[in-house]
């Protein structure tokens, strides 16, 4: 088959690869219709993310059709449409119980290496480095499926796949994102970042009831579009100083929570971005923490700091006299996406979102490599890219 | 259990272990290990110099040696040690434990079947139950070599507490407990796991010294996560066996950014 595997920094190559294989009795193989390249990948592609390895094959934002089971799914048939998390949860452990599947115990076979570095390990992730286990991503035209009995949903007749592909991921990823910040009638939402995950808490928080969101990016298409779709209010920060407008647009109250949907690879001018830049360069630290620390700065006291962009080593700088003084909550974490996947699904149902409202290229699997640089360049106006098989 | 089930079960998590042997490897500092190095390294270089004083210098000397250990990927400290060459005569002991989402008696009851055991016990061969009390144990050594021992069970209370020792002629001297206990509400079992073993001299020594790692503890470690994965979801995760790219002639890149 064909897939997308990673040879280094700016490096993604198409390749003829053998077909996946059932390999544990709760395995399934599902023929892929539509895969996405997420803002995640790019960590990948950019190098920031350790343990990925020459010829892994990326993409955790897939979606298709069942073609072979193990003898431990029961509940999939072949032929059946299905939609999968990117987390790869085994249902049973102490953590899935809990409906934090992102945490799952069993999932990630590299759990020492993960442990070394943050305690414990996180659960599995398709394609998305061996410290997070190694598996085979699904930027490919066929991919296996662990724990398919606990993953997978079916989706229903008559919904294309641009309607329900985002549920992989970033649809609820932003939705998480917003519900972490406990919004009240009348509150104020800051979300750093207008990419995909931050156009998508930004919807999300106008679902869950914010009376005003605001989207922080010096992309203008991207801010253009969190307007048009969330009637969002916005900050270009290439244009504007951050702090001081938001100080404004709240009457010098601050916004009530603020979402990161920036991550680990933030940009900006600033002292901080600078100090950033040239530490990472270093190997001095490992994520640059711009977006962060301004967020930190920016919420109002009491408020919440939501953080569902990836982080994964050490940040220099957090401003923790300003977490601890202003009674700040921190929510975080790779997305439970087990958990939202029926409810969103439902929302989608019910007409309160397309989340194919983000998708500004349709590419060929074979045109991959393309897709990630215009994506990351930020090239013709693109925002989110799904690839056909 | 049938032997192909078995086989498929006891099959490696991944083809990369963790380190087992410091002096398995080349450059004795795992990659892993290497990144969190020079990033600590380069902290303490950077917190060093920023403290004029003598200190700050020492500092600063010694988060350079980091950085170099970090680069180079080879420890002297490990060396003086000695890590890389030998083990300390003497009795090494080994204490683990792990949580399970199951009850006290389905765990001790696959445990007490000896014969489960090579599932997810990966050093292990074969365990022979010969009688009640007693069974027979092989276990792999580098090389093609096997090291085998007879082990009697000195203790046991169902659903509780097994303990065994090895046979006189045993080629290496053995001994210890696994306890299974209650965790509260609905949070299962801690198998706590406590062993000790005599490395023998000589030759044979020197192989179980290899086979047992530099790294007993983390081996028991992973031996136990594979007993709880198999007993909570029925299967050991792993990647063995799946699709991937050209390998680069470097091998693994650790650090794509650079
Ligand atoms: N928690 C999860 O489970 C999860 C899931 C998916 C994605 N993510 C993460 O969410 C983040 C965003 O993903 P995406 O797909 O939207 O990526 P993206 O790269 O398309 O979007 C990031 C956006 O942040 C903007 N940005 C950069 N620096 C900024 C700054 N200082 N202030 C404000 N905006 C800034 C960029 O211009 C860009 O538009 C990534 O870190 C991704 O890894 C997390
Ligand atoms: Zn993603
Ligand atoms: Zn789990």
């Amino acid at each position: 088959m064909r897939a997308l595997c990673w040879h280094g920094k700016d490096d993604v190559r198409v390749e003829n690869v053998p077909d996946p294989q059932i390999i544990n009795p709760r395995d399934a193989i599902i023929k892929v219709t539509s895969t996405a390249i997420c803002g995640s990948d790019l960590h990948l592609y950019d190098g920031y993310i350790p343990t990925v390895e020459a010829g892994d094959i990326l993409g955790h934002e897939f979606m298709g059709e069942v073609v072979e089971l193990g003898r431990e799914v029961k509940n999939l048939k072949i032929g059946d449409r299905v939609v999968v998390p990117f987390p790869i949860s085994c249902g049973n452990c102490f953590f899935c119980k809990r409906g934090l599947w992102s945490c799952c115990d069993n999932s990630n076979p590299n759990a020492w290496m993960a442990e070394k570095l943050w305690g414990y390990s996180p659960c599995g992730i398709f394609g998305y480095s061996h410290l997070t286990g190694g598996y085979a991503g699904g930027q490919a035209e066929y991919v296996r499926v662990p724990f398919a009995d606990v993953g997978p949903m079916k989706v229903p007749d008559g919904m294309d796949d641009e309607q329900v592909l985002f549920l992989t991921d970033i649809f609820p990823t932003g939705y998480m994102a917003a519900e972490a910040c406990d919004i009240q009638p009348g509150d104020t939402v800051a979300v750093w970042g207008a990419g995909p995950v931050g156009q998508f808490a930004l919807k999300s928080a106008r679902l869950l009831g914010a009376e005003r969101v605001i989207a922080i990016d010096r992309q203008p298409e991207r801010l253009e579009l969190a307007r048009r779709e969330s009637d969002a209010e916005t900050i270009n920060f290439d244009e504007l100083p951050v702090l001081d407008t938001l100080k404004e647009l709240t009457g010098g109250r601050g916004p009530d929570a603020v979402i990161d949907a920036v991550g680990l690879e933030a940009h900006g001018g600033s002292p901080d971005a600078l100090y950033d830049r040239a530490k990472a360069a270093a190997f001095m630290e490992t994520d640059r923490g711009h977006a962060l620390r301004e967020a930190i700065i920016a919420c109002r006291k009491g408020g919440t700091v939501s953080i569902p962009g990836v982080y994964g080593g050490f940040v220099d700088k957090i401003p923790m006299g300003a977490v601890m003084n202003k009674a700040l909550t921190f929510k975080t974490g790779q997305t439970h996406v087990h958990r939202y996947l029926r409810p969103l699904l439902e929302r989608i149902e019910r007409d309160e979102i397309n989340p194919a409202f983000v998708i500004t290229h349709r590419l060929n699997l074979d045109e991959a490599a393309h897709g990630y640089e215009i994506f990351k360049k930020k090239q013709d106006n693109c925002i989110k890219v799904v690839l056909r098989p | 259990m049938a032997a192909t089930e078995r086989e498929t079960l006891s099959r490696s998590a991944d083809s990369r272990q963790p380190p087992r042997s410091l002096a398995a490897q080349q450059q004795n500092v795992g990659t892993l290990e290497r990144w969190i190095s020079a990033f600590g390294g380069g902290a303490l270089t950077a917190y060093g110099l920023l403290q004029r004083s003598a200190l700050g210098g020492a500092l600063a000397a010694s988060g350079g040696y980091l950085v170099y250990r970090g680069v180079a990927g080879n420890c002297l400290g490990y060396r003086a040690l000695g890590v890389n060459t030998a083990r300390h005569p003497g009795v090494v002991s080994v204490r683990q434990a792990v949580s399970i989402t199951k009850s006290p008696a389905e765990l001790y009851e696959f445990w007490r079947n000896f014969e489960n055991l090579p599932c997810f016990m990966d050093h292990l061969e074969s365990v022979t139950v010969q009688g009640d009390k007693r069974s027979h144990w092989v276990a792999k050594a580098p090389a093609g070599m096997t090291v085998a021992w007879d082990a009697n069970i000195t203790d046991e209370h169902p659903k509780e507490l097994i303990s065994w020792h090895s046979a006189p002629d045993a080629d290496i001297e053995n001994w210890g407990t696994v306890r299974f206990v209650a965790e509260p509400e609905d949070r299962g079992t801690v198998v706590h796991v406590e062993l000790e073993y005599r490395p023998p001299a000589g030759k044979l020594g020197a192989a179980v010294a290899r086979l047992f790692g530099e790294e007993p503890n983390q081996q028991v470690q992973e031996d136990l996560r594979r007993f709880k994965r198999l007993m909570e979801t029925g299967e050991i995760p792993t990647i063995e066996g799946q699709p991937r790219g050209t390998r680069s002639p470097l091998g693994k890149i650790l650090s794509p950014r650079s």
